[in-house]
């Protein structure tokens, strides 16, 4: 809770001015009928129409406090609240930019969708009701208890029975609701998730037309939210009758001792009547409070997993990096005894629990700046996982990697990511124009470099076919560029960073063979002092390569240049000659 | 232009749409901004076609309730009870105090009778509370189920859209209509659907009562409901007009939000943390604004209210006092008058309270709505053809397509392939190759020319049955979460285990499969991001395989995947394409060389056309291409 504090002190004074505001209602409220008291009593009496007409102003100025206070209280209230709720949306979103990416995948991105959206809108409407309710409610309970008292002391006892009693219902009914509340959630994140797969995978749906299908499985979630909505809500629904029991029950009570009284002539008809009004307006302020609790319960679910996200250590920092103003100068990479695995810890647990699997097993070996280094191996035998870990976007397990003879943990990340640029297997490019996704690389560059660094990526010659050329809009996701242009883009995009250190985890993958030729001239005579670290399915892509590293089943199997390689390391060979058999027979699809 | 400036610039362009889709009133200008690259169609133009209508999308909100009849038959007979014996139960107390607590002939009170009266008041409390109970248990449940049929018909009605749809809406705002929209309309149907209901009775009972007590001062009451309803009116326009706001900035925030956490993997290595925030924070503050507009006016609904409720006492205070002084009204009929009208003003206020959920309901269900009339992908001709089993025989002829009418993305294409063939298409990236392949299903329906299947326009053909008989195999592998036998299901549901595992033995998956940890069953999650590309290539790959379409599109369906391992499945494609007919895109030529046809695209042209060694031979842009590649010798 503490942590919370942090978004109420912007807004102190609305936090308190608004409820503070909303007592003007309340005041209202008793003032009201005492001056009505009033003009029973003195003008009628008295049949004094002007004492009545008098009294009728002074009533409306209250209700114009009334109307004053309420909307000012509103104003507050809603300040505060939605301003807190806004720095709040805006600190998590800058806690998920905290996150490594095995956080990300430990928390699922739609898991983290919903916590931004959904889960925040819940509390900032729970925060902007308890404003208005927290001291109105109090305020009619406890002016109406005073009343009550000062009525008939002896009756008031009902009340300190009833009251407690109540209390305890309450607390069970919530008690019962939370954990629900909280299945209901869950539910609704796998309904999410459901509705984001089958809009991610439309084609692949419209194509083996599985919509009935599809239908079916999302019938199957839509009932799970149902049946938990229901199981929550089936409880909450509760709350009214037994309100009603309670608040029937002290009624009749009190007219059960009061009546027995006004017969022993104890008291008069009078006071049982206002004490009758008095413990309805009592619990009808418990009411509204146990309401407002009530919604909270749920948006408690909500602050639950608003805070699990605030509270989790993003689990790769640079905190303790010992030469955080350090740059990457020279761009010389070497792994010492490195193992890794993919951890699955995550707090929503790993579906895929194959994490025991060590992806990585003692991997060693040093590039000298400059140097191109190509990387082949088999599918899934830790090609991505061992690239991944120089820009620091995961950590080896054991061993070092070292950048510049410095160990990549002793570098601020923005220093080490900003030396190492890193193309990615699975890219994105976001909406926004070309030049903007571009400008990801290097926010200040010029037109001129853009169309340079395009031309290296062999981007410019498509980009120029697009109307307004560098101003095309992508769509999310980039959906409106084909696979390959989308790789070239993110290839300049890279460049445009002028890395010391450039990554490419097989980049050029839907790239033609001419293409991606002349990226490699381009990146030979204009990237000369960057080391360039390919990974590549085709042997052509890594031929001339300084070095290859040949990796099975994560081990470094062999190390050397072409000529070395294809004398000595038989999974080369095995490689070499898969592909060119292929070119020369042309049996092969 | 200030940094600042510049994101605030982009943003609009990005997410602006987003905000005048929802933001448009009727008349109102809304930013609107340039259609987008080519006026790609999204949501935007869809709603300016159909202004907001309010009172239409309550009529089909109520359509999805009145589904419920019986049950909300019984509610209104419980809710009926409930309010009576309220009513009763509170009227009793005068009679209570006059017969047995302090009679009017000043005989002795009767504890006795009082025991007897109140058990018979409790009695009618008991019925009270059973009907509200049973009222509120039936509403909860017409609630949830309008909210799982409708849930069900946007999912339903989205799946009927045609790709177009999603290639031009943004994921993000599709999704805040699922979870947003439907949420605010979740709230009002569960929560205000009650109060309105008990409101709309409570005001009758005790209109009731109030003409029985004094017909004059009951028009007094009610002559301030006008201006009450006009008030609230006004505030209701108001907050409307701020609600779609909200909503809209909500939805680019959503959207933003879902862009920025899926490719939260970008922004880390590109350090573009601080920018992110920076745009976040633009969108975050936009979203403030409108929300306190919305808020705040929402909000005021509660205040003024809670005004005419007080000038309303007041009002009925000098009136009826002047009644009593100059008519003789008696003050116990005064005092009882009081309190009906508080009691009249209650659910008046209620009703006012919770309009603010309905109006979030309102602007929320007019954007599922809009998804809901978006047109369905047309139908089939009632004469569609639907063949029990297709040959494969493709002719493609003359086709010319766009995505938007004026950039043609193919011109003129021609190209025929025998049952069992294969027939390739090369070209540069963004030659048109992709398109083609969009074309064959259906996914997009073709400009000019035609396509035939066994000699029929595929435009005349059953469209189930012919996306059954085409399968795609896509560049972007695409799963579901599930187990990896499930996924690899997905190309015949009525695979067995044996036929499944044979397919992934085709597509080379086998071997990484059984080293997972539960092997087939091992659970996979939708973004694959336990697999690598290349896995999730091959789990596509067979899924294909184990469907039995005579028509097999592969695009780029081996790019991420080793040579050695595409060496492996080899023999199993080739027996995959033995008897299917086969169209591959692909730029490793060597996986084209024996088709029995490649055809060289260009800018949407088909330059070259004919068989591996015809293309060398011609030495032309296959040749160029092909040596490109050759260099590796």
């Amino acid at each position: 809770m503490k942590r919370y504090m942090k978004y109420i002190k912007p807004y102190a004074f609305f936090f308190i001015a608004g409820p503070v505001m909303m007592l003007t209602e309340v005041f209202g409220e008793v003032w009201i009928p005492k001056l009505m008291s009033l003009i029973i009593d003195n003008g009628i009496g008295n049949h004094d129409i002007a004492y009545v007409i008098r009294i009728a102003f002074v009533m409306l100025g209250a209700c114009l406090l009334m109307i004053c206070g309420g909307t000012l209280g509103n104003f507050f209230s809603v300040k505060a609240a939605v301003g807190a709720s806004a720095d709040l949306r805006s600190d998590l979103f800058s806690k998920v930019q905290e996150f490594s990416f095995a956080d990300v995948d430990n928390f699922s991105t739609g898991s983290l969708v919903t916590r931004l959206t959904n889960d925040l809108q819940q509390i900032q409407q729970l925060v902007v009701t308890m404003l208005k309710m927290a001291l109105r409610s109090p305020g009619m309970l406890v002016g109406g208890f005073i009343m009550a008292l000062s009525v008939n002391r002896d009756l008031a006892i009902v009340l300190l029975i009833v009251i407690p009693l109540l209390g305890l219902s309450i607390f069970f009914i919530m008690k019962t609701a939370y954990p629900r509340f909280e299945r209901m959630q869950l539910a609704l994140d796998d309904l999410n998730n459901g509705i984001k797969e089958v809009l991610t995978n439309v084609r692949v749906v419209k194509s083996f037309v599985r919509e009935e299908h599809e239908k079916d499985k999302f019938e199957q979630l839509n009932s799970g939210m149902m049946e938990k909505s229901l199981s929550a809500m089936n409880v909450v629904i509760f709350m009214q009758p037994v309100m009603a029991v309670f608040m029937n029950l002290t009624s009749a009570a009190v007219v059960w001792f009061g009546g027995n009284r006004i017969i022993a002539g104890e008291m008069q008809v009078g006071e049982l009547t206002a004490f009758i009004t008095y413990i309805t307006q009592i619990l009808m302020s418990l009411m509204m409070l146990a309401m407002v609790i009530l919604q909270s319960s749920r948006a408690m679910a909500s602050f639950k997993r608003v805070s699990e996200v605030l509270d989790y250590e993003a689990s790769l920092t640079d905190k303790d990096a010992k030469e955080k103003d350090r740059i990457v100068r020279e761009g010389s990479i070497e792994f010492c005894h490195v193992y890794f695995e993919y951890d699955s810890d995550g707090i929503l647990g790993d579906a895929a629990g194959n994490s025991d699997k060590q992806v990585l097993k003692d991997i060693n070996f040093s590039i000298a700046p400059g140097e191109t280094v190509g990387i082949l191996g088999a599918t899934g035998c830790g090609k991505t996982s061992l690239v991944q870990l120089i820009p620091r976007l995961y950590d080896a397990t054991k061993g070092q990697v070292l950048v510049d003879g410095v160990d990549v943990r002793d570098y601020s990340l923005y220093n080490l990511r900003e030396g190492v640029a890193m193309v990615l297997q699975y890219n994105t490019l976001f909406s926004g124009t070309v030049a903007e996704n571009l400008r990801w690389g290097d926010e200040d560059a010029s037109d001129e470099d853009i169309v340079r660094f395009s031309e290296y990526a062999q981007a410019d010659s498509f980009v120029s076919t697009f109307k307004g050329g560098y101003d095309y809009m992508i769509e999310q996701g980039g959906s409106n560029v084909s696979g390959g242009q989308k790789q070239r883009l993110c290839i300049a995009r890279a460049l445009l960073k002028k890395p010391r250190i450039l990554i490419l985890d097989d980049s050029t993958s839907a790239v033609d063979t001419a293409t991606e030729r002349r990226i490699n001239e381009a990146f030979a005579n204009e990237l000369k002092d960057t080391t360039r670290l390919i990974i590549a399915q085709r042997i052509g892509s890594v031929k001339d390569a300084d070095k290859i590293i040949v990796m099975d089943d994560g081990r470094i199997v062999d190390i050397g240049n072409h000529s070395e390689l294809i004398e000595r390391c038989a999974e080369y060979q095995d490689i070499y000659y898969s592909q060119i058999e292929k070119q020369k027979e042309g049996t092969v699809i | 232009m200030t940094r600042e400036e510049r994101l605030r610039e982009s943003l609009k362009r990005r997410y602006g749409k987003m905000v005048a889709a929802a933001s448009k009133g009727p008349g109102g200008p809304g930013p609107g901004g340039p259609g987008g690259p080519g006026g790609r169609g999204r949501m935007a133009a869809q709603q300016k076609v159909k202004p907001k209508q309010t009172g239409e999308t309550i009529k089909r909100i109520m359509a999805y309730v009145l589904d419920e009849k019986p049950r909300l038959i019984v509610a209104v007979i419980c809710a009926f009870l409930n309010i009576a014996s309220q009513l009763g139960a509170s009227y009793m107390l005068r009679p209570i105090i006059n017969t047995y607590i302090a009679p009017a002939d000043g005989s002795p009170g009767d504890p006795r009778g009082l025991a007897g009266a109140l058990m018979f008041m409790l009695l009618v409390y008991a019925i009270g509370i059973v009907g509200t109970y049973v009222q509120a248990k039936l509403l909860l449940t017409v609630g949830q189920n309008c909210l799982k049929r409708m849930r069900e018909d946007l999912f339903n009605h989205m799946q009927t859209l045609p790709v177009k749809f999603y290639d031009t809406n943004p994921r993000g705002d599709l999704m805040s209509r699922f979870t947003n929209d439907i949420d605010n309309i979740g709230n009002m149907l569960s929560s205000t659907l009650i109060s309105l209901f008990t409101a709309a009775l409570t005001i009758v009972g005790t209109l009731s009562l109030m003409i029985y007590t004094s017909p004059i001062l009951t028009v007094v009451t009610v002559a301030v409901v006008p201006f009450m309803l006009f008030a609230a009116r006004k505030i209701a326009e108001f907050s409307a007009k701020y609600f779609a706001k909200q909503q809209s900035s909500l939805g680019a925030i959503n959207g933003y939000i879902e862009e920025a956490v899926t490719g939260q993997k970008v922004i880390k290595v590109f350090n573009h943390e601080q920018t992110a925030m920076d745009e976040f924070n633009i969108l975050n503050d936009e979203l403030r604004a409108n929300q306190m507009k919305a808020q705040f006016f929402g909000g005021l609904m509660g205040p003024v209210m809670n005004f005419s409720t007080q000038i309303n006492y007041t009002l009925t205070a000098v009136v009826g006092g002047t009644l009593c002084i100059l008519r003789g009204f008696d003050i116990g009929g005064l005092t009882v008058f009081l309190n009906y009208s508080r009691q009249f003003n209650r659910p008046v206020n209620e009703i006012s309270m919770t309009i603010t959920s309905v109006f979030s309901a309102i602007a929320g269900a007019e954007r599922v709505f809009a998804v809901m009339d978006t047109p369905s992908e047309p139908a089939d001709d009632e004469d569609a053809y639907a063949p029990e089993r297709i040959k494969g025989d493709i002719v493609v002829e003359n086709v010319s397509f766009g995505y938007t009418p004026e950039k043609l993305i193919l011109k003129n294409i021609s190209a025929y392939a025998h049952p069992g063939q294969k027939i390739a298409f090369v070209g540069s990236t963004g030659a048109g190759k992709t398109t083609v392949m969009n074309l064959l299903p259906r996914f997009y329906d073709i400009g000019e020319g035609k396509i035939t299947i066994d000699g029929v326009d595929i435009r005349h053909y059953n469209r189930e049955v012919l996306r059954n008989n085409v399968t795609m195999v896509l560049q972007e592998s695409h799963l579901f979460s599930g187990t990896i036998m499930e996924n690899i299901r997905y190309g015949r549901l009525d695979a067995t285990d044996e036929e499944v595992i044979s397919a992934a033995k085709i597509a080379s998956a086998d071997s990484f499969i059984k080293h997972m940890p539960h092997g087939y069953h091992t659970v996979i999650d939708a973004d694959g991001s336990n697999l690598s590309q290349g896995q999730r290539q091959l789990l596509n790959i067979a899924r294909a395989a184990v469907s039995k379409a005579p028509i097999l599109i592969l695009d780029e369906a081996t790019s991420s995947v080793d040579t050695r391992t595409e060496q492996l499945i080899q023999q199993g494609m080739a027996r995959l394409m033995s008897d299917r007919t086969t169209f591959v895109i692909a730029h490793r030529l060597s996986t084209v060389r024996d088709a029995n046809a490649i055809m060289v695209l260009e800018h949407g042209v088909i330059i070259e056309r004919g068989t591996h060694e015809q293309l060398l031979e011609m030495k032309g842009r296959y040749y160029e291409l092909y040596t490109g590649k050759a260099e590796l010798d």
